[in-house]
């Protein structure tokens, strides 16, 4: 059953201040909740953590490595410990420690949570850009990927984390995003959200890609075209029953990302419909580039991340199908 | 939590864990002979003297920790643990095969008394501070060691953790550097030479104690000195002699990471009477 078909789309905060509310609040209700930041809790949020409870916050200084290990040793003596920077640097600089410090022994505790993912953070170019941690912490086995659309769903799939029996990747974002999702949407890690039902094509979507897919849809219906639009908030583990009966009844997929096409969404989600009902598929993502100093809305636009972008793939699929 | 014993006893111990060492890696044909030998001394006195846990709960809250952040010398730390009766000792023997509890690095998920799994080096004393914290969060007393490998600590991750240690005056953990002066490739000196090793830790911040890593009793009373010293860590310097116990793996970097032959496990059993 899909949501509802309007959304207003009203600009909210952007993923990563959310997640930083989120924590504060968790921290305030469960204090086994402690958090690590490598020099950027001012950017990540996990400052409003730190101001409330110093004791649990741990400033690791520009030391991404040391902090993944840190965060896997208080996570292994009875902590919840988030372990929060860059997405580019969390995931890059403590990848290695991620995978034998964290994964290896599966510790459930752990939740790694990157802010400024994708190219959407705009002017500081492509050093800061994360465009490959859902592959990396998708290649990192046992571990739980989230990528939330908006703040109500980071705000409770943060809260979800914490309790999941996994390692947690949560992936969020600089810029403020639209609202999809009201007040009291329930989630579940794993499940996707149908957003809009549709029959001609389905349009999977993580991220801010969502809010674009809403557009695109609306572009579709004036033009006839009934697209299904999927939040795929969780990236792993992929919901195979949303995608499989999406690749079943609509014969046509798009999956739109704000990744690096070679090993983000659409490979994955590829993975599955070639194991279950083989249809026609397009690919909405950053190809094999990096990007540049440019505000985001620049960005988006030139990297052919809008609804454009996505409305386009979309006719694209309906079209190969006959 | 096992017994107190004399320095002559634990001596002895340390005699029969070379055996040990010896039969499983030659069993396995493959392993790191020669940075376990060096690190028995180490092990024996931590978890025969100075160590509070207990082999009947090993998820023991309040029990202090030990990491091997040296993962490749485990066989001492798997010799130790039989011994004290954490995992089986006629299984020891098994190293490395199919099916083992003792896997060629150590890995938690096939023996849970192991406080982490390591192998790749460098990440044994973050996974340590994130320990002693806990332990600090939660005023419990338990106490973190964590033993490095001279070579490990060319690693860059170990100076971040030098460097947070000291500035969280984090003084409920002890590291132990196993000095035996050869990695892989050679002598450390020609690889990737470390001194003035000292001032380094002290330069981080560091509570410094050398010592002989082979005397017990200079290991009981440093470990003892560490635990008074306060606002900040700990580290000993344990000058060891790589392959210890077997004149011809002492000081040969042929032994870092090349099992024994049957005949030289026999050789080898012989001058371990």
């Amino acid at each position: 059953m899909a949501l509802r078909t309007t959304f207003e789309l009203k600009t909210g905060m952007a993923t990563r201040e959310a997640f930083g509310k989120a924590l504060a609040a968790l921290g305030r209700e469960d204090s086994r909740i402690v958090v690590c930041d490598a020099d950027l809790s001012k950017s990540t949020y996990t400052s409003l953590f730190a101001k409330e409870f110093p004791d649990r916050f741990f400033e690791c200084g520009i030391a991404e490595a040391n902090m993944v290990g840190i965060g896997a040793g208080l996570a292994s003596a009875g902590k919840i410990a988030f372990v929060s920077s860059f997405s580019c640097f969390l995931m890059n600089k403590g990848f290695e420690q991620l995978r034998v410090a964290v994964a290896y022994p599966r510790l459930a505790a752990f939740k790694a949570v990157g802010t400024h993912s994708g190219i959407s953070i705009g002017e500081d170019g492509p050093s800061q850009m994360s465009v490959e941690d859902l592959g990396l912490a998708c290649s990192l086995p046992g571990f739980t990927v989230l990528s939330p659309a908006d703040e109500v769903a980071t705000m409770a799939l943060v809260r979800a984390a914490a309790y999941h029996p996994a390692p947690v990747f949560i992936r969020t974002g600089r810029a403020k995003v639209p609202i999809v999702y009201q007040d009291g949407q329930s989630f579940e890690i794993g499940k996707a959200v149908e957003l809009i039902e549709g029959s001609d094509v389905a349009i999977l979507a993580t991220g801010l890609m969502v809010a674009e897919a809403i557009r695109a849809q609306e572009t579709l219906e004036a033009e006839g075209i009934s697209a299904r639009v999927l939040d795929i908030h969780t990236i792993k583990p992929l919901d195979r029953e949303a995608i499989a009966r999406a690749a079943a009844e609509t014969g046509a997929l798009v999956v739109a990302e704000e990744h690096l096409v070679d090993g983000g969404l659409g490979v994955r989600v590829a993975q599955v419909v070639a194991g279950t009902s083989p249809c026609v598929m397009e690919f909405v993502g950053i190809q094999d580039t990096y990007a540049e100093s440019a505000t985001p809305e620049q960005l988006l636009d030139k990297y052919g991340l809008l609804a454009r972008d996505v409305a386009e793939a979309a006719r694209k699929a309906v079209g190969r199908k006959k | 939590m096992p017994s107190a014993k004399s320095p002559e006893e634990l001596q002895a111990l340390c005699k029969g864990l070379r055996r040990d060492i010896v039969r499983m890696i030659g069993a396995a044909k493959s392993g790191h002979p020669g940075g376990a030998l060096s690190a028995v001394e180490i092990l024996v006195t931590l978890y025969f003297d100075v160590m509070r846990h207990d082999p009947k709960n090993p998820a023991w809250e309040d029990r202090d920790r030990c990491i091997l952040s040296k993962g490749h010398g485990v066989p001492v730390l798997y010799a130790v643990l039989a011994e004290a009766g954490y995992t089986p000792k006629d299984a020891l023997n098994t190293l490395r095969k199919l099916g083992s509890p003792y896997q060629g690095h150590p890995d938690k998920r096939f023996i849970p008394a192991l406080e982490a799994s390591t192998g790749s080096l460098g990440q044994g004393l973050s996974i340590g501070l994130g320990m002693a914290l806990a332990a600090r969060l939660d005023g419990r007393d338990f106490r973190t060691y964590v033993i490095l490998g001279d070579g490990e600590i060319q690693e860059g991750q170990v100076w971040e953790g030098a460097m947070f240690a000291a500035f969280h005056k984090v003084d409920n953990i002890v590291a132990i550097v196993d000095y035996n002066r050869i990695q892989l490739d050679g002598f450390v000196k020609d690889i990737m030479e470390l001194e003035p090793l000292a001032a380094k830790w002290q330069g981080f911040g560091w509570h410094v104690i050398e010592l002989d890593g082979h005397d017990i009793p200079a290991l009981r009373s440093a470990f003892a000195e560490a635990a008074s010293v306060k606002g900040k860590p700990s580290v000993l310097i344990a000058h060891t002699v790589k392959g210890k116990g077997v004149s011809f793996m002492e000081n040969n970097p042929k032994f870092h990471g090349t099992a024994p032959t049957p005949a030289e496990v026999e050789l080898a059993l012989q001058e371990l009477q």
